[in-house]
């Protein structure tokens, strides 16, 4: 029996061995390059529940992609083996790496129970779960290639590792209190120079309110804050230094178990942490303390930007956001994103600031927020995650520890725009700035790989708005039209939220999230994720794929890594149709219609495409429809500022710009004469057919969201107001479909009656969210009405949604339910992002049917 | 015609079309100007096309930027001008009193450059087959000895000083042209930077690299040096002079004042060594009173410009294209 699939490092073999010892079979079964092979023989009806269930019974992090079996004599062998692994994924086959792995039940148990040998070892781990992808430096498989390297076994380890029937059998990341890695708490280092009073300190100053001499001692740390700035050398090296020479950081040092409970205490006190997890630092302050989620706010440069918060269990989850059966599935998993909870519309009653000792009878408070409102202002959802390191669960604390945070804020630590910190060094030399103290340790992170996020939909299915820990790198199956010699390639993906990926023959491996290409720090990630995903595949790619948009840095990055390879263009949109194609297992022969809804993709014009129908198979498309263009005055500005786009659109359906509109009563005099201007000679406007910019432009025009600090802002708040109103709002706005004009088969989506429509509204002093609800409404009837003219046009009834603006949920669905209603096919993404976090796979595909065979 | 604006388009057009047309290495150095050994002489030679709109802005006129123009190419391989030659095409119908302003600020040019006009050439075609006035001037200049100022001497090291603040003569130039009001006039940088690059060799003649940054801006001067160097530049971005009215201008128009023109202004790569007498030197000079240190270059991200962010983070600055294009999706 062969079995293929994610089975290696994931407590296969013992398994097979339990399996086989539990229905009396003998044999041996052995790793190799292809995956797990057995050799059994019993009694043909033990046989026979063998093959049945050694697929269903899997351990949780396996993955099995296929079993096949061949009859061999009988050899009257007695008992069963597990031999040493032939190979660990030689030239010949692939050994398929799990991803890291959230704590299992049975490691949570003896974290908790004080009589095992591992009661609270913050590294705790077995065969069935912990770090693999972000530990693993080479293959094969192995402890010595790990990041554990360094951490030679203990005799009572290496026993159990030796043991067949123990769960930590080639647990390569075993590791104990007395052989493991060592948990550090660190101050940061004493400010070297004179260093100027920076707003940071008055801020920092709020760890420091309960007076306790360790957070008293945090204040004074953010004296060092411009170690972040460049011209501070100073600060940085002299923090590199202490590390190297004792390996511990600053003026505070205290090690296990003290460590957790001190870094316990900050917390409750209000400090901000930097915490060492699996794939990077987050960094982790109270939820439900108002002045600590502000001063992260201040020190992070976040702007409105939701946080993600990780909450102690299910229980306390519940108590933030409505929580369906597959939420909990997913929350309590073993991928454990960050998954996006709808959340309920928050009662006015139960406001964190604390109540006024005057009113406050004792039997009447209220029972404590867990939630300070800066955690997620505006967003209509909630990113929850649960404890999936065993450092988070010490972090909330075992039975018998005093109190403390029940909702901790999770974010990744980074400098802004910096992909997640995740080298020791690097941290300590800028976390400064950013936390009070460190919780940190010794056991290296191969590569970063953030929290991913997911979304359950109200069908049950689920879909990633960011793919990455947990998920990468398991294998994604490319369609069957694919010959199964296709060259082996690596897509670069688009430059904001980017990912990666290698594929060969009929098998994908996305990256984990990379970030934003704009810092160096992130083209240097995006170059060690793609010799990391070469080295765990072996694929060596001779082909490139990148977007079309010439100043991409991504783009860039792989004309400058071509080294002779073909790069194959593939535009932003075709990939990301073919990115969802692929998600839903097309093999391509027949087209679909695309619509793909996003902020920008660079068109084959020369605008920014954006609201897109497109007929497109793997190989090609063609443009059936697009959103009537308007200009982007300014590129970047208009997208910071969606009143900008307010006041485009605005001019191009022929509106007064009336200084009661809100984007106009917000855009400056002296502004708004100069974007008239600049609308009028077309000064640095380029055409955009954007969706994800006429969801700004209601945005701003319904009084809701001017001015963006994080991506999607506007779009995201239009969403949040329209949610209430979705059912009963009245008849939606309608957009006017416009037949090609002459010489194209083109059709044209005008919405400049949505724009009178909403205006109207307006002066009719229509509800924020009445007008939201009715747009989206508008939009989701155009979309069915441009389906309708495309199947009637190519007789296709297959619609396919990407882009990132179907991130948002209302939208997605209300486009599904029409489409389903009218008989379409509807094929949503499932495995990887709808967004640009998904295109690399799109492009993958698309370069792989360009490619001579 | 993005292969007209100064970016990655440009260089392509000398790269794949000129250069190998011509069938000498002369073009090879993506300098301003060539260097040039005539009869064991080393000139500096040099020759540029001006069709600037408006003829006349705040700060100066077309009969201005041909001469400062070709004045500062010269400059920027440490020569002095001497002699320049000016041509004129004149569309048939332009008002002739509009040709003897020009002529005049060509004149007065010269003289405040030490300059000599020493041949010229007129022509006049079709109305609707010009724009009123283009000018093209080239200029000579000797290299003094011991100078030895290239792209390619850029070294890991060097420290990049600009000479005052950047982006006012594009601002200038876009807001007469288009009609937008920024509240404050901002003038146009245009002057002849001889005076300042001797002042700058009196310190040491071993100045690594000198560019003006003219289109293009900053950005695509220091990119076109990192790559004939194979050196990274690091750039500090809170560093950089900005004017207040051409960072707000810019902030409306969606554009980064590191790719906006320059006409006065040169980009310095002088061994660390040098840089304060340097700098000194510079901010003694009328032309280099605001002077700063941007930036250095490292043996990092070799021939790539890297931004230095305020909050510490870094941003790539690429060449730009023809259009700058927003990529947030
Ligand atoms: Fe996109
Ligand atoms: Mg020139
Ligand atoms: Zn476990
Ligand atoms: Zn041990």
């Amino acid at each position: 029996m062969t079995v293929a699939g994610v089975v290696q490092g994931v407590g296969f073999r013992p398994f097979v061995h339990a399996l086989a010892g539990e229905l009396c079979l003998s044999g041996h079964v052995t790793n190799c390059a292809g995956g797990v092979v057995a050799e059994i023989e019993g009694a043909r009806d033990s046989v026979e529940a063998f093959c049945a269930r050694v697929a269903t019974h899997a351990p949780p992090p396996a993955a099995v992609a296929s079993v096949t079996y061949e009859e061999v004599p009988a050899l009257g062998t007695a008992g069963f083996a597990i031999r040493p692994s032939e190979n660990g994924g030689g030239p010949g086959g692939r050994t398929l790496l799990p991803p890291d792995t959230a704590m299992c039940a049975a490691c949570s148990a003896e974290l908790a129970d004080p009589a095992d040998r591992r009661y609270r070892h913050p590294f705790i781990t077995c065969s069935h779960c912990g770090p693999r992808f972000t530990i693993v430096t080479a293959l094969p498989y192995d402890r010595a290639t790990t990041t554990m390297a360094g951490f030679p076994l203990c005799a009572a380890c290496a026993r159990e590792y030796a043991d067949p029937a123990d769960r930590r059998f080639h647990a390569q990341p075993l590791a104990c209190h007395d052989c493991g890695p060592t948990l550090y708490l660190s101050g940061p280092p004493k400010p070297t120079g004179t260093a100027d009073a920076t707003d940071t300190a008055a801020t920092a100053g709020t760890a420091g309110t309960t007076g306790t001499t360790s957070t008293a001692d945090a204040t004074a740390t953010s004296d060092a804050t411009d170690a972040t700035d460049a011209t501070d050398a100073t600060s940085t090296t002299s923090t590199t230094a202490t590390i190297g020479a004792t390996g511990t950081i600053g003026a505070t040092g205290t090690t296990g178990a003290a460590a957790i409970a001190e870094a316990r205490r900050l917390l409750t006190a209000g400090a901000i942490l930097a915490v060492k997890g699996i794939g990077g630092y987050h960094l982790a302050c109270d939820a439900a303390n108002a002045r600590a989620v502000a001063a992260l706010r201040e020190r992070k440069q976040r702007g409105r930007r939701p946080f993600a918060v990780m909450a102690a269990d299910l229980g306390t989850a519940e108590q933030l956001a409505p929580v369906s059966p597959a939420e909990a599935e997913l929350l309590t998993g073993p991928c454990r994103p960050i998954v996006l909870l709808r959340r309920a519309a928050q009662p006015k009653t139960a406001q964190p600031k604390t109540a006024q000792p005057k009113t406050a009878q004792p039997q009447a408070h209220p029972p404590p927020a867990l939630l300070a409102d800066g955690v997620c202002p505006g967003s209509p959802d909630i990113g929850v995650m649960l404890p999936y390191a065993p450092l988070h669960q010490l972090l909330f604390g075992l039975p018998g520890d005093p109190p403390g945070p029940r909702v901790l804020v999770m974010t990744s630590a980074n400098v802004s725009g910096e992909p997640i910190l995740t080298d020791d060094e690097r941290a300590h030399a800028v976390l400064p700035g950013l936390a009070d103290a460190w919780l940190w340790h010794d056991r290296p992170i191969q590569v970063p790989c953030d929290d991913s996020v997911v979304r359950v939909r109200a069908d049950g299915t689920s879909v990633p708005l960011r793919r990455s820990r947990g998920y990468a790198p398991l294998p994604l199956p490319l369609p069957l039209s694919l010959p199964v010699t296709a060259p082996p390639s690596l897509a670069v993906g688009g430059d904001l939220k980017n990912t990666i990926c290698v594929a060969e023959g009929r098998t994908a491996w996305l990256s984990a999230h990379i970030g934003d290409m704009d810092s160096v720090a992130t083209l240097e990630a995006a170059g060690t994720a793609a010799r990391h995903l070469a080295s765990l595949t072996s694929v060596r790619p001779g082909v490139l794929a990148a977007d079309r948009h010439p100043a991409y840095r991504s783009t860039r990055w792989a004309h400058r890594h071509a080294e002779g390879r073909p790069v194959h263009m593939v535009q932003h949109h075709h990939a990301h149709i073919a990115s969802a194609m692929a998600d839903n297992g097309l093999d391509g022969t027949e087209p679909v219609i695309g619509l793909a809804f996003d902020g920008t993709g660079y068109g084959d014009d020369g605008a920014v495409w954006g609201g897109e129908v497109l007929l497109a198979d793997y190989s090609g498309y063609r443009r059936l429809a697009h959103l009537a263009y308007v200009p982007l005055p300014g590129g970047d500005a208009a997208v910071r500022n969606p009143y900008r786009m307010a006041l485009s659109h605005l001019r191009a359906a022929g509106i007064d710009r009336d200084p009661g509109l809100p984007p106009v009563a917000t855009c400056p005099d002296g502004e708004r004469r100069l974007v008239e201007r600049q609308l009028e000679r077309g000064l640095a406007c380029v055409p955009t057919s954007s969706m994800g910019r006429l969801f700004d432009a209601v945005s701003s025009l319904a009084g809701i969201c001017h001015r963006i600090s994080y991506e999607a802002q506007a779009a995201i708040e239009l969403e949040a107001a329209a949610a209430p109103a979705m059912t009963g709002c009245g008849p939606a706005y309608a957009f006017r479909l416009t037949p090609a004009p002459q010489g194209s088969s083109c059709e044209l989506l005008d919405p400049a009656p949505v724009l009178e429509a909403v205006v109207a509204d307006l002066r009719a002093a229509a509800p924020t969210a009445v007008i939201a609800a009715r747009f989206h409404h508008a939009v989701a009837d155009a979309a069915l009405a441009v389906c309708r003219s495309a199947a009637r046009r190519t007789g296709i009834g297959s619609v396919a949604l990407s882009g990132g603006v179907f991130g948002n949920v209302l939208l997605e669905e209300a486009c599904t339910q029409r489409l389903l209603a009218a008989s379409f096919t509807v094929l949503r993404h499932r495995n990887v992002p709808c967004g640009d976090g998904g295109l690399a796979l799109g492009q993958i595909v698309v370069a792989a049917h360009r490619a001579p065979t | 015609m993005g292969h007209g604006g100064g970016g990655a388009l440009s260089a392509e057009l000398v790269e794949h079309l000129f250069a190998p047309a011509y069938g000498n290495d002369l073009l090879a150095g993506l300098a301003d100007s060539t260097a040039l050994t005539l009869a064991g002489t080393r000139l500096a030679f040099s020759t540029d096309s001006y069709v600037v709109r408006p003829l006349f802005f705040p700060g100066g006129s077309i009969g201005d930027l041909a001469v400062n123009g070709t004045v500062n190419d010269l400059a920027m391989s440490g020569a002095r001008a001497a002699y320049l030659s000016c041509a004129f095409i004149l569309e048939e119908g332009t008002d002739l009193s509009v040709v003897g302003r020009i002529a005049q600020a060509v004149g007065a040019a010269a003289v405040a450059a030490g300059v000599s006009i020493a041949t010229g050439d007129t022509k006049v075609v079709d109305a609707g087959h010009g724009d009123g006035v283009f000018i093209n001037t080239s200029g000579i200049g000797l290299i003094p000895h011991g100078v030895d100022i290239r792209p390619q001497r850029a070294t890991p090291g060097d420290l990049v000083i600009v000479s005052g603040p950047i982006g006012m003569h594009g601002v200038a130039i876009m807001s007469v042209r288009e009609g937008l009001e920024f509240g404050v006039e901002v003038t146009s940088d245009t002057a002849p930077l001889g005076g300042l690059v001797d002042a700058m060799l009196d310190v040491t003649p071993d100045l690594h690299t000198l560019r003006d940054p003219t289109r293009g801006g900053v950005a695509t001067a220091l990119n076109e040096i990192a790559a004939a160097s194979g050196t990274g530049v690091l750039l500090h971005e809170h560093a950089v002079p900005v004017p207040e009215p051409v960072a707000g201008a810019c902030g409306f128009l969606g554009l980064d004042p590191l790719y906006v023109a320059n006409e006065g202004r040169l980009l310095a790569f002088v061994p660390r060594s040098h840089a304060d007498a340097v700098l000194a030197a510079m901010r003694a000079h009328p032309l280099g009173a605001q002077a700063a240190v941007i930036g250095e270059c490292v043996t990092e991200h070799p021939g790539m410009v890297v931004a230095r962010t305020r909050f510490g983070g870094t941003r790539v600055v690429d060449l730009p294209l023809g259009e700058q294009l927003p990529r947030i999706c």
